[in-house]
């Protein structure tokens, strides 16, 4: 008799199971998996309409975030445990609307992406016959880490502040405001502030630093909160001194 | 008929179609551009993408080299004039992502860095770490989140082109969200869909890699094009499939089998050097380094897994800077996902489905022979790739001819007629054919179908191939493509099930298409080796395959001329 693991998987469809429920399963265990693989060998096996998103299984599409035993997890980078007396409990990322199963609605951060301006911004155009912008390693030291967010959306399910506050920016748009803020091409930092340093920015944060401790990618937005907090502090000081941006 | 919802409508929403979709904007703002991808951008295949994009940069290269390079890799079935405009403009292509704020690896002093990749006579490709695909639709991504002409259609699956009067007018399209099946017509289409890999069973593909477009323009009556060249990447790691890059050997990185023989040096590819050597060993071509691995195995000097025999690749030498410094992901991905550390440790490996040479039928600016379609990255065949793809290709490729495309479909849009009452009729035959398949029960298990024609296609045409096996694989095939699906999932929202029986239909579409090409070609050049057929025979076959479709009937095979300029076929020399 093989080793089974036993999974509760979370289920909802507007259509089918306008309850929320949770439904048991059980699969093989097989060292090699994933719970992605676990997921898999349901829908193919078993409940064809189990509806679960995914694409890559290298843990860099940022497709298939969801909550294992209640942490935000990619069902791709999370192997199954082995001889696990209680069952897997797996659910829908947290702080999103849910549209059928394991599915959540990311329209939000979609939209918070797109305010916060997330491309180079320059005031000064260069033609490409120029070459390119030379950029130390240095430099690009500054900026590189944030650069890896795969918008998984982890790290909003993690967010307790992004729980309460759903106008809250989060912690990837503004890690990845700060991506373009900290790149020595961009000239764009100052249309950036009015987004960030506003009340649904920057400041809802109260550095909980749960988006850190989730980032499979290690890109900390939470160190990119607290870097923005301190370029804005000190240029709402700059403006009393010289409130016309002399400075 | 109104005026249709968009001048251009592009399909797919990874590098060339995000390419393809900042060239409208930015060339004619007045244009109303839409992506529709079935997954947001960021999450489309692009982005797993390792290596890097050649682009001629260094002072010691020239164009004619790279040009000679991709022409001798591709086994003289490139087309050379495609291939010259192609690395002439894929650096200028490179240094505009630079300036869109690709983080591109540097040298110290802060100007591009460019590393070594296989079968390239100089050191030519761009790199950002071995994240390179990653970084590039990001960047591209982000950078089109600027443009508000672009409309954005995410997670809506195509399942048809709209033709009126023998032009393509719009597609219909199903919100995977709501259910809702909807016909969305443009004056031009860009397929941007990608390759197929998962129509064989072990593939570096994402699960999203099905086929889509090929089939859809295949359906509406555009060839395909030397499908029977399939690549198989020769560093998979076994039961995920999961790409390690090519950049890996580069570096450095030695294959070795069973015995720790570097094995490479028994196959013509040269003699094994300490240090990576251009052209040679390691850094030969992929096809060759595929098939030197199967007749390894041959020898019993591979080793057996759970997951079929493997080598190893041992990358222990290069040290733990240089591998956290230029190999982060592959040391990433084989600590999550094979538990080695290849610091301390070898890695296993082998080959591993991976890329598509073939494709929907271009010219160089990316139209097909439809009116009204064009066609840009691995969906296409342009060719520039022939019998077998430079690694660090694809993805100048993608930006070189996604905008090229972009422009190509503008031009088009501006004086292209709205379309009839008769894409409305073709519209609601196709939400018919949509709602019948969805109610449909008693008929067998999708990833029943799925295995089977995976199966039949790593057994039928593989790595080696002959007429036998083809002809076994055609007829699984067909077997499979009269097989009534059923659907366990019956409701409108988000039904994933619903698109992945479309998708199955779009991949048997795709590998009927691949076996019977193979099975027409009778020679061997570069990843098509037919072990009946083992030398390459320029008098019948220096010509593309051109593949019809036909309707409850085998597919029509042509064939067309390849372009030669100034490289007329030669012997594939490595390592010597």
């Amino acid at each position: 008799m093989p080793e089974l693991v036993n999974l509760e998987v979370f289920r909802y469809s507007p259509e089918h199971t306008p309850e929320p429920r949770f439904q048991k399963f059980q699969v093989p265990y097989n060292k090699e998996w994933v719970v992605l693989d676990a997921l898999n060998y349901i829908k193919d096996r078993t409940d064809g309409s189990l509806s679960f998103r995914w694409s890559c299984r290298m843990g860099i599409c940022g497709s298939c975030g969801v909550l294992i035993n209640g942490e935000p997890k990619l069902s791709c980078a999370t192997f199954l445990p082995s001889k696990s007396s209680k069952p897997i409990r797996i659910e829908p990322l947290r702080h999103f609307p849910v549209i059928r199963d394991l599915i959540v609605h990311i329209g939000d951060f979609m939209t918070k992406l797109k305010k916060v301006k997330p491309w180079i911004i320059r005031t000064n155009e260069s033609p490409l016959s120029e070459g390119e912008f030379l950029q130390t390693p240095d430099e690009m030291e500054r900026y590189h880490q944030f650069s890896h967010c795969i918008n998984c959306m982890l790290c909003y399910a993690a967010c307790p502040i992004y729980g309460l506050d759903p106008l809250f920016a989060g912690p990837a748009a503004i890690a990845l405001a700060q991506r373009y803020n900290n790149d020595s091409r961009d000239q764009g930092a100052a249309r950036r502030m009015p987004i960030l340093s506003s009340h649904d920015g920057i400041w809802a944060c109260t550095f909980v630093g749960e988006c850190t401790q989730v980032c499979p990618k290690h890109v900390d937005p939470a160190a990119a909160i607290q870097q923005y907090k301190l370029t804005a502090a000190l240029h709402s000081l700059k403006s009393v001194i010289a409130p016309r941006g002399a400075a | 008929m109104d005026s249709p919802a968009h001048d251009v409508l592009i399909l797919g929403g990874g590098g060339a179609g995000l390419r393809a979709a900042i060239a409208v904007a930015q060339s004619a703002p007045e244009l109303r551009v839409a992506v529709l991808s079935k997954v947001y951008p960021m999450r489309s295949h692009t982005v797993s993408a390792e290596g890097g994009a050649a682009g001629v940069v260094a002072k010691d290269d020239s164009l004619d080299e790279h040009a000679y390079d991709t022409i001798s890799g591709g086994d003289w079935l490139c087309d050379q004039d495609a291939v010259e405009s192609f690395v002439r403009a894929a650096p200028q292509e490179l240094t505009q992502l630079e300036h869109w704020g690709c983080p591109w690896s540097r040298d110290a002093s802060g100007h591009i860095a460019v590393r070594a990749f296989g079968g390239m006579r100089k050191m030519r490709t761009w790199f950002a770490a071995d994240k390179t695909g990653f970084h590039l639709l990001h960047t591209l991504f982000q950078t089109t989140l600027q443009y508000d002409s672009i409309h954005r259609y995410d997670e809506w699956f195509a399942t048809r082109l709209l033709i009126d009067d023998g032009r393509v007018q719009g597609v219909v399209a199903i919100d995977a969200s709501t259910g809702r099946i909807q016909a969305i017509t443009a004056h031009a289409v860009i397929l941007c869909t990608g390759g197929c890999g998962r129509v064989f069973p072990f593939t570096t593909n994402a699960n999203i890699k099905n086929g889509d477009g090929m089939s859809l323009a295949w359906r509406a009556g555009a060839p395909l094009k030397d499908m029977e060249f399939v690549q198989y990447h020769p560093t998979g790691l076994p039961f995920t499939g999961i790409l390690i890059t090519e950049a890996a050997r580069a570096e450095g990185g030695y294959l070795i089998n069973k015995d720790g023989y570097r094995y490479l040096q028994d196959y013509d590819l040269g003699t094994p050097q300490l240090k990576p050597v251009l052209r040679s060993m390691e850094l030969g071509p992929r096809d060759r380094l595929s098939q030197a691995f199967v007749h390894e195995q041959a020898k019993g000097r591979t080793i057996p897994s759970p997951h079929g025999d493997i080598v190893h690749l041992d990358l222990r030498h290069l040290g733990e800077d240089v591998i956290n410094a230029r190999l982060p992901f592959i040391r990433e991905l084989c600590l999550k996902y094979q538990n080695l550390d290849p610091v301390t440790e070898l890695i296993p490996v082998r080959p591993v489905v991976h890329y598509m040479m073939g494709g929907v039928h271009t010219n160089n600016e990316g139209a097909t022979p439809l009116p009204g379609l064009y066609a840009a990255g691995e969906v296409a065949c342009v060719s520039i790739n022939g019998a077998n793809r430079l690694g660090s290709n694809s993805l100048p490729e993608l930006l070189v001819f996604g905008a090229r495309a972009g422009l190509a479909a503008a031009d088009y849009a501006r004086s292209a007629h709205p379309p009839s009452d008769h894409v409305e009729a073709q519209a609601a035959d196709e939400i018919r054919r949509l709602h019948t398949l969805l109610h449909r029960k008693g008929g067998r298990r999708i990833a029943d179908i799925r295995v089977r024609m995976q199966s039949a296609m790593e057994s039928g045409a593989g790595i080696f191939r002959d007429a036998k096996t083809l002809c076994d694989a055609a007829n699984e095939i067909a077997e499979l493509q009269s097989a009534d699906v059923s659907l366990d999932d019956h409701s409108l929202t988000f039904n994933t099930e619903w698109i992945a029986a479309l998708e199955l239909s779009f991949m048997l579409d795709v590998a009927q298409a691949i076996v019977h090409s193979a099975l027409s070609r009778e020679e061997s050049r570069g990843a098509h080796q037919r072990t009946d057929f083992p030398a390459r025979d320029d008098s019948r076959y220096l010509a593309h395959t051109l593949i019809y479709h036909r309707h409850g009937d085998a597919p029509r095979v042509d064939y067309l001329p390849v372009t030669i300029t100034r490289w007329p076929p030669g012997q594939r020399v490595y390592g010597r």
